[in-house]
């Protein structure tokens, strides 16, 4: 793409497709913007009147709200840890070589393949189920009170259980950039006498500093919209114990079938999306260049 | 301090004997080359004393202390990888100031040490850049300096200028020998080109198939190539070789004769049909298709005014026959 005119064909030949994205992604923000000013409530008859930024004080009124923030916040952060130190550790593991290394490899990556509600459904019916769960069983072997998981500690077992489908993709992302690092450059540190531990912390950590960086960012901003395994689960609860913020917006649109409500629950999801890409961005985009 | 002592070395790879035992034994301060073709066990040598490769059986003893199992680090050396294995994302400082750091140096320590090896191979005004933004032949320094701040009590180069230019290649050269007289420390070097195995080297080892074909000075192996595999290997242009007959009037099997050992004389004894001729200025070279149907390639000096086609009679240097026996060893 280097003289004038190629660069302008260029333009005109990707112009279709931005004008095309560009109004798939105007439209229904418009549309979210425009109800979320007005009285449109499903349950009641007259659907119309402008209500100002009514919808939006009442969120930042409510005590929920501030709750549900958190706990959006505090699920992403949680999953986030929990996938990249687990992730890299796995990846480091399977990276040697084994027998059967293929085989591990599938094993390792099958709970990305289960859906969501799916793999909810069994944390909740085999492993957490207060009677017949895997974990109740091991702790009346040792003879304790069986934990229950999601009365006693909601927010946290939803972080499992996400963390338990997201960990296949950052290891499988930690996996590639493992073997993308070249083998002298270990066998150099090795010679120069570092320890596992100073080779993990001086080549192979600094190596992963962008595949990190790639899995944080992704999972962000799937994780900023998790759902499916909350409403298999805790429904939010017990009380709002377990409420993110695409949680509370569903009991708002569906639930109380507010349309108006639930419209500017979504614009100030859009604007925390925004906030936190943009301090993800300064924190560590940089790491993205070269 | 940088005596190496191999005894019957073995490395086998599942089932393929890559070394099949060698003895060789390095003497403090000496410039040893590996030479050989392509896949005859350089590397594997020169990774099994870096303790890099475990051995499949057999000694490796360093002054004088088995280091068979010592893992790498133990062992006291150096190495310097053909693909520099530099840390790209640390300066050149830290890169250079790694192993030290490693060895728990102090930080007043590390600096003065990084500033005099950097200071010896010219790269102070590079030590904040990242090895992804110096040159070739920079890199190449970067990894020849974090080997010489450890004072190792040996360096071990595998095939370090093969990723150079050829006028890099004789700069480089010329910089690793005068590292080595100044340093006085063992350095083994592994290339396939012979020239540097020549220009370099205190000792050769020529290697083929992973066995040891001999062990000499450059001239020694030029002089007195002890089998057929060291004479065709060593000299540029190869040796040429002459059977039957020819050979059998010198009680041999084969002898040979280097190109440039062969004289064009009229009423020499061979006679032949000048096939490709290449000018190179200095020295001519020639290929001769000889009458009993043998190519030789001859090295005049200078410039010879021989085309396609000519005919010419050619002289052995009657000194400069090597004679070699059916089974390929030389004939005293
Ligand atoms: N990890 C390995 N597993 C199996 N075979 C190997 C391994 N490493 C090397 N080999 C084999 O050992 C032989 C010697 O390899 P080596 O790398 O020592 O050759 P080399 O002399 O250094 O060759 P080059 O000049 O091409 O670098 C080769 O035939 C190679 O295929
Ligand atoms: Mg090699």
């Amino acid at each position: 793409m280097s003289t004038q005119s190629t660069r302008l064909a260029a333009r005109l030949m990707v112009a279709p497709s931005v004008f095309v994205l560009f109004i798939w992604m105007i439209v229904p923000l418009a549309m979210t913007l425009y109800f979320s000013f007005r009285f449109y409530r499903l349950l009641t008859p007259e659907r119309s009147g402008w209500v100002g930024l009514t919808h939006y004080t009442w969120f930042l009124n409510s005590p929920d709200f501030w709750l549900a923030l958190f706990n959006t916040l505090a699920l992403v952060g949680g999953v986030l840890v929990i996938t990249v130190i687990l992730g890299v550790l796995i990846a480091l593991l399977i990276d040697q070589p084994v027998k059967g290394q293929g085989m591990l490899r599938i094993l390792v990556i099958a709970p990305f393949f289960v859906m969501p509600p799916v793999a909810a459904s069994i944390w909740e019916n085999l492993f957490m189920h207060p009677q017949n769960g895997l974990f109740s069983a091991i702790a009346r072997g040792f003879g304790a009170q069986p934990i229950l998981f999601l009365e006693n500690y909601p927010l946290m077992s939803v972080i499992g259980i996400v963390s338990w489908e997201w960990l296949p993709f950052a290891t499988l992302i930690f996996l590639t950039a493992l073997q993308s690092l070249s083998s002298e450059q270990l066998e150099a540190a090795e010679m120069d006498g570092a320890s596992p531990l100073n080779r993990f912390r001086y080549i192979i950590l600094p190596h992963l500093t962008r595949a990190i960086t790639v899995v944080i960012l992704i999972q962000t901003i799937f994780l900023l919209g998790i759902f499916g395994e909350i409403f298999t689960t805790t429904q939010g609860g017990p009380g709002s114990a377990s409420t993110t913020l695409p949680y509370m917006i569903f009991k708002q649109a569906i639930v109380a079938k507010d349309i108006g409500r639930a419209a500017a629950g979504g614009i100030i999801a859009v604007i925390l999306a925004n906030i936190v890409a943009y301090f993800l961005m300064r924190g560590i985009g940089r790491h993205l260049d070269n | 301090m940088g005596k190496i002592q191999l005894t019957q070395v073995r490395k086998s790879f599942g089932e393929v004997d890559v070394i099949p035992g060698i003895d060789l034994s390095i003497e403090d301060g000496e410039f040893v080359v590996f030479v050989g073709p392509s896949g005859c066990g350089k590397s594997t040598l020169l990774r099994l004393i870096a303790g890099l490769e475990d051995t499949s059986s057999g000694t490796i003893a360093i002054d004088g202390k088995d280091a068979t199992h010592l893992p790498p680090a133990k062992r006291g050396l150096a190495m310097v990888f053909q693909s520099y294995a530099l840390y790209p994302h640390m300066s050149v400082r830290k890169n250079i100031a790694f192993p030290l750091k490693m060895a728990g140096m102090s930080e007043a320590e590390q600096a003065a040490r990084v500033e005099r090896a950097a200071k010896v191979l010219n790269l102070t005004s590079y030590l904040d850049r990242r090895p992804g933004q110096l040159s070739g032949g920079q890199r190449q320094r970067v990894a020849i300096g974090r080997a010489i701040v450890r004072e190792p009590s040996a360096f071990l180069f595998d095939e370090p200028l093969s990723n150079l230019d050829a006028a890099l290649r004789v700069g480089m050269r010329q910089e690793i020998t005068e590292l080595h007289q100044s340093l006085k420390t063992t350095m083994i070097y592994v290339t396939h080109d012979q020239v540097e195995a020549m220009t370099m080297a205190d000792k050769i080892v020529v290697l083929n198939a992973g066995r040891v074909e001999q062990v000499g000075s450059p001239l020694e192996l030029y002089h007195r190539p002890q089998n057929l595999f060291v004479a065709g290997f060593i000299g540029s242009p190869k040796m040429n070789f002459i059977e039957g007959a020819e050979a059998a009037k010198h009680g041999a099997a084969t002898i040979g004769v280097r190109p440039e050992h062969l004289d064009i004389v009229a009423g020499g004894p061979w006679q032949g049909t000048v096939g490709l001729t290449e000018h190179l200025g200095s020295d001519t070279y020639l290929k001769v298709t000889l009458d009993s149907g043998e190519g030789v390639t001859v090295r005049a000096p200078g410039e010879v005014a021989v085309r396609h086609g000519d005919r010419v009679a050619l002289a052995p240097q009657a000194a400069k026959i090597h004679r070699f026996g059916a089974d390929g060893k030389a004939l005293a």
